[in-house]
């Protein structure tokens, strides 16, 4: 029973009412009197709002109200930005329902409020805007040039802000290194995509309000929310029921749920709104959409003297919560497992008519991580060495370790020898190479390629001093408290707000262990603000490395608290008690002793407990990280790449990840298949398209193309075990290492596979016609065959 | 999304559907499996006055032998093409083409006809149709006529049909003995529409390739019958040089979209590809 | 408005409904099986699938007039008395789910991929459940829970019985 628990592949207790139906999504609730909200929304990019005429729809049977921006210009605030990364970013108001102007199709411009949704929809359709149509700014580059339209023109620029940070001489390093490596990678957009649509329930009790929504972030949602609206915060209670993932889409105030409050202020009444996917696709912020340009500076023998990394990070119409910070986030990854001489850094944050970027899985390290790995391989291809031995060259040896890199992180513990030759092995990489050679030998239609990742990432956000010098508007704490209740059972809660992660089931091992209780007699609480009074939330693999080890240090609290009831009760020395397997006795005594339960129900009574001691055994604790949490691994991908047609199959994928201590490793597992899946998706399938009017072309899921089971391969994934020594349970964060790590090995294996035809990019998403103009764009000149030419860039993306 | 409203009408008899459809005029929508019009009615890009349901019409999901043919059902579902019997022994090209429509849950309720007269091009049933020399077997209040897959794919979504008639069956010839078929699908992810689809029957001679059927899906606003590459194959040898040659037709008299998934120039080429795949895999 | 009667997870229920209103909806929305959740509005997720009349469909995709006289199953009606499904069970043990979104429709899917076909290959399973998106597992586990549930289900007991 006693330290088993964590390590153990415990079955989750979230399945329970998930397999069976007994869900509590946001949109199953639906109380008594609920009114249901449809938003019209702007099908221009970029328009003046010349007039809403809402009268006819007012007129519809069923509708309650009917507003446009303008009726709740005076009270609906503007939705926040956490993170002004410089001090004159160029920040825009961002009404949460568009007053004056649209500037990104979808946004909202006016809602029903109606008895029935299908009868508010039905409404939207009476409502006539007029709007003046004004240019449409897509593409980022043009966006910055002298005389481009303006997504703001009250900012005179689409340039929000700059943000360099430069360690080492880095001009020295290029200007000595025999080998310079110039790139320029393009990250995509990507919608995040969580399976549940986003959806909002605000109940008004008087003038207080319980707002459920599918979020990942109720504490901060919370704050923001009474700080957009002006109800004071302790009026205002958020849950978060279940909800159906995240990926960072869900940590967001979003104008709809501001809107929720107000209308539910307003009105009186319940009322709620469900997002549909095509509306989704248009409003749920989106990730990534940065162009990078590199230059890697290295000696011949492959050892790097310096990066300069080069951003433009697509802000979209708005900054919202984080916006501007998450390029930033990767600011720090570009050097990867790297030792190097100099490091520069340099992001431009720009202004388009599309909606907001923001967190999405990996969240800036991906970007990051992709630059360095790709690089890596560019380097060893120049200069003909191995891409596993271009890499041990420059990775920073386990024995190193603490060891603080050109980015200035302390990185605390990693062995990247053991994990990748763990790797290796699992791979068969000289067999596959031996199979590489023949096939190029016989010319093989079908090309196969074998691609590298050796990654880390920081995570655990995050240690709230680095948050305050980046100028984040919060802390990087989480909490957490202990109920010893009267019967001995424990209530755990925590800050932290799953949706997928499985807490309910790691935080109960954990307690299990450290009082020495059945894992069934712990329950885990979440979610709600009214009982989890204080939290920092879910979200950039945080969850286990700051609140798991909250959670580790409150149980340490109730033990401590108990020992002294149980010396009293059992007239000993606290000195002299043990405690082990939930019991306490006098060392040397074993048959004397209290076990928790009994202490808890002395404590409950509080007939008998020594002066100054409070009749309670539980506790709280607010924990701050002191560093980053920075799980490390070895992906290795073989990918067959048909040269005729384009078409790339995995072939075999193997990951080994370090995550330091393991509490579940079924979750573990699980967190990395499907931070595998995503980051592959990124590789090959998804893509969020805007067209030359700004109008978005992939708004379903038949066009945001979202991998199926027959579109992944089976993964062989293993893991080594690196306890971090940054905090007392060595536990490192996971829910974003797959992503991490694998877009870049599939990258670099589509490359490795053609690289002997000349290819030396495909960008992403590695499409057929893209991997397949890119074979042409060597083959065919681009002087004999127009229009192929620009092939690398042009296809698909901008069709 | 929620659809727009609309009356709905469920008749029990082809009589009575043929009745409905011409009473409720040109913005009414015959309801089969549902499968691409649901999606088109939750978007509100169709918005129709009136649905008229031919689920509970009986023997409309029939399939039958005819002696020289096999006559489908428009209301037979996929799921029920690909396990008939008449179809497996008859018409392979079709059991093996509708497995690869959308997913199961979808090949439940869709049906053979209703993805025809949906004339979708990217669509994989329209080529295999055209293919295969089927024959639409339409009705309405002012009789029966047939529409030869020649004629019945006019432009992107656009039957031969008129508003008021409907869609009975589709009567398919027997391919006989001595050929091979194929279809060959190309699509990013499982549940993505063909980029491009060849369609492909070949009727081999000892060595050579005494007659051929081949078709184009998504390479235009119909599907093609590519005539340039039966033309070539017929009579040749069943080499891979031969294939080749006559694949490289494929594209001739297309006019390939370009879109989100690929341009007009890729499936062109991809065209010439698949189609030789096609045939060296029917010509087994 | 057409009067429908309908039987689900065992209940008959008769009501009237608009010829619109999706079946999904009238089982949420009506009959409060909010069980079986919507993911998209283009059949392409899956989230939504349920059994009509033993056959797999995505509920956002009929009508909930088209169900008149028909049988429903939804993941609610599985499991009797209390006790839960061989299938919802093999999904639990094989961690073959996180955020669980997806699941409902994801088990309804296995369930009738099983009845044609009581053992699957792991191939076989990845292109039964192609018209089902989940977006946290990589689909690795739930590839294993079904195979494991059709095992169950074939022996239960160690004797043969249809599933």
């Amino acid at each position: 029973m006693t330290t088993q628990e964590v390590g153990s592949p415990r079955k989750r207790s979230e399945d329970a009412r998930l397999i069976t139906g007994r869900t509590r999504w946001t949109d199953n609730m639906t109380p008594a009197g609920t009114l249901h909200v449809a938003f019209l929304r702007s099908p221009h990019a970029h328009a003046r709002i010349t007039g809403v005429d809402t009268s006819q729809a007012k007129k519809s049977p069923g509708v309650v109200a009917v507003f446009s921006g303008r009726d709740l210009a005076e009270e609906q605030g503007a939705l926040p930005c956490a993170w002004v990364v410089t001090e004159d970013m160029k920040h825009p108001d961002h009404p949460p329902m568009a007053v004056n102007e649209v500037r990104y199709v979808g946004e909202p411009v006016a809602c029903v409020v109606d008895r029935d949704k299908a009868a508010a929809v039905d409404a939207l359709e009476e409502i006539d805007v007029d709007y003046e149509p004004l240019p449409a700014v897509v593409d980022m580059e043009a966006a910055l040039a002298e005389g481009a339209d303006l997504v703001h023109d009250d900012l005179g620029t689409n340039k929000s802000y700059t943000w360099v940070f430069e360690n080492g001489d880095l001009d020295a390093a290029m200007r000595d290194a025999p080998v310079v490596i110039e790139r320029r990678y393009v990250q995509q957009r990507l919608i995040p995509t969580a399976m549940e649509p986003r959806s909002v329930l605000c109940v008004p009790e008087g003038d207080e309000f319980t707002l459920y929504s599918a979020t990942q972030i109720p504490h901060i949602l919370r704050l923001m929310l009474a700080m957009v609206t002006g109800i004071p915060e302790h009026r205002i209670r958020v849950v978060a029921p279940d909800v159906g993932g995240g990926f960072g889409s869900k940590l967001q105030v979003y104008g709809e749920e501001v809107l929720a409050l107000l209308l539910a202020r307003r009105l009186g009444r319940p009322v709620k709104w469900t997002e549909t996917r095509s509306e989704g696709n248009m409003t749920v912020h989106h990730g990534r959409d940065q162009i990078q340009r590199l230059t890697l500076a290295a000696e011949r023998d492959g050892r790097i003297r310096g990066l300069k990394v080069d951003l433009l990070a697509d802000m979209g119409a708005y900054l919202m919560l984080v916006t501007p910070g998450i390029p930033l986030l990767g600011a720090f990854m570009f050097n990867g497992i790297y030792k190097m001489d100099a490091l520069s850094f340099t992001c431009t944050g720009v202004f388009t008519t599309k909606v907001p970027t923001d967190a999405y899985r990996g969240a800036g390290r991906p970007e990051a991580t992709f630059a360095i790995e790709r690089m890596m391989d560019e380097l060893a291809a120049e200069l003909d060495i191995d891409p596993i031995e271009v890499r041990r060259r420059n990775w920073i040896k386990h024995e190193e370790f603490p060891y603080e890199t050109i980015a200035g992180l302390t990185y605390d513990s990693g062995n990247y020898e053991a994990a990748t030759d763990k790797a290796l092995e699992l791979f068969g990489y000289d067999k596959l190479r031996a199979e590489q050679a023949d096939r190029r030998e016989r010319q093989d239609p079908v090309q196969l390629g074998i691609g590298v990742s050796t990654f880390t990432e920081m995570c655990g956000l995050a240690p709230s001093r680095v948050l305050g010098s980046l100028s984040y508007g919060a802390g990087g704490w989480e909490h957490a408290s202990v109920r010893v209740l009267a019967s001995g059972k424990i209530e755990v809660i925590t800050g932290a707000s799953a949706h997928g992660q499985g807490h309910e089931t790691a935080w109960a091992q954990i307690t299990a262990d450290r009082l020495g209780v059945p894992f069934e007699d712990v329950k885990v609480l979440h979610g709600d603000t009214a009982i989890s009074h204080k939290g920092m939330d879910t979200y950039g693999s945080r969850s286990l490395a700051v609140g798991g080890v909250a959670l580790f240090s409150a149980c340490e609290k109730v033990v401590d608290k108990a020992r002294k009831v149980a010396a009293h009760l059992l007239e000993a020395s606290e000195q002299d008690l043990e405690f082990t397997g939930g019991r306490f006795s006098v060392r040397g005594v074993e048959q004397e002793g209290k076990t928790l339960q009994e202490v808890a129900l002395a404590a409950f009574l509080a007939h008998d407990l020594p002066d100054g001691i409070e009749p309670s055994l539980d506790s709280e604790v607010t924990f701050d990280p002191e560093n980053f949490s920075f799980p490390h691994g070895t992906h290795l991908c073989a990918a067959e790449v048909d040269t005729e047609t384009g078409m790339v199959k995995i072939r075999k994928y193997v990951a080994v990840d370090d995550v330091g201590k393991v509490v579940n490793p079924l979750i573990v597992e699980g967190q990395v298949h499907g931070g595998l899946a995503q980051g592959i998706a990124q590789a090959l399938y998804e893509e969020a398209v805007y067209d030359a009017e700004g109008n978005l072309t992939t708004t379903t899921m038949a066009d945001y193309l979202i991998p199926s089971a027959m579109d992944l391969p089976t993964f062989t994934t293993d893991r080594t075990e690196t306890p971090a020594t940054s905090n007392p349970m060595g536990v490192k964060g996971v829910g974003e290492a797959g992503t991490i790590a694998s877009t870049p090995a599939v990258v670099n294996a589509i490359v490795d596979a053609l690289r002997p035809h000349g290819v030396t990019d495909v960008p992403m998403p590695c499409t057929p016609e893209r991997v397949w103009r890119a074979l042409r764009a060597e083959s065919r000149p681009a002087a004999t065959e127009p229009g192929a030419g620009g092939g690398l860039g042009s296809a698909g993306g901008d069709q | 999304m929620i659809p727009a409203t609309f009356d709905y009408v469920r008749p029990a008899s082809l009589d009575d559907a043929v009745r409905a459809l011409s009473d409720a005029g040109e913005d009414a929508k015959v309801l089969a499996g549902g499968q691409s019009l649901m999606p088109l009615l939750r978007l509100r890009l169709a918005v129709p006055d009136a649905l008229i349901d031919l689920d509970r019409i009986e023997g409309l999901r029939e399939i039958r032998d005819t002696g020289d043919a096999i006559v489908i059902g428009a209301m037979a579902t996929h799921h029920q093409v690909i396990r008939d019997p008449l179809v497996r022994a008859h018409l392979p090209l079709i059991a093996q083409a509708t497995q690869t429509v959308a997913d199961p849950a979808v090949r439940h309720r869709g049906t053979f006809g209703g993805s025809l007269a949906h004339a979708d091009p990217a669509g994989d049933l329209p080529a295999v149709a055209s293919a295969l020399d089927a024959v639409f077997l339409v009705r309405s209040t002012r009789g029966d006529r047939e529409i030869p897959a020649s004629e019945f794919f006019v432009d992107w979504m656009t039957s031969a049909m008129e508003p008021d008639e409907l869609l009975v069956g589709v009567r398919v010839p027997k391919l006989g003995a001595g050929w091979g078929v194929h279809y060959e699908k190309f699509h990013r992810t499982a549940q993505a529409w063909a980029i491009v689809g060849v369609a492909c029957a070949v009727r081999r001679d000892g060595d050579g390739i005494e007659d051929a059927r081949v078709a184009l899906t998504n390479m235009g606003p119909a599907p093609v019958r590519a005539g340039a590459v039966e033309t070539a194959i017929r009579g040749g040898p069943a080499s891979q040089d031969a294939i080749r040659a006559a694949a490289a037709q494929a594209p001739a008299g297309t006019e390939p979209p370009t879109d989100l998934h690929g341009s007009s120039e890729y499936r062109a080429h991809l065209a010439t590809v698949l189609t030789a795949r096609a045939l060296t895999a029917a010509a087994g | 408005m057409p009067r429908i009667r309908v039987e689900v997870d065992g209940a008959t229920y008769e009501d009237d409904v608009e010829p619109r209103l999706l079946l999904v909806h009238y089982l949420r929305e009506r009959l409060g099986k909010v069980g079986t959740p919507v993911g998209c509005d283009t059949s392409n997720c899956g989230a939504c699938t349920v059994l009509l009349d033993g056959m797999s469909v995505k509920s956002c995709s009929v009508l909930a007039v088209q169900a008149d006289g028909r049988d429903v199953t939804t993941v609610e009606g599985l499991g009797v008395d209390g006790t839960t499904h061989p299938m919802q069970r093999a999904f639990h043990e094989e961690h073959a789910l996180q955020c669980g979104y997806c699941t409902p429709g994801m088990i309804m899917a296995s369930l009738d991929l099983l009845r044609e076909n009581p053992d699957p290959s792991e191939e076989e399973v990845r292109e039964g459940l192609e018209g089902n998106l989940c977006r946290c597992t990589g689909y690795q586990n739930i590839v294993k829970a079904v195979r494991r549930a059709a095992s169950e289900m074939r022996e239960p007991a160690g004797r043969e019985v249809t599933p």
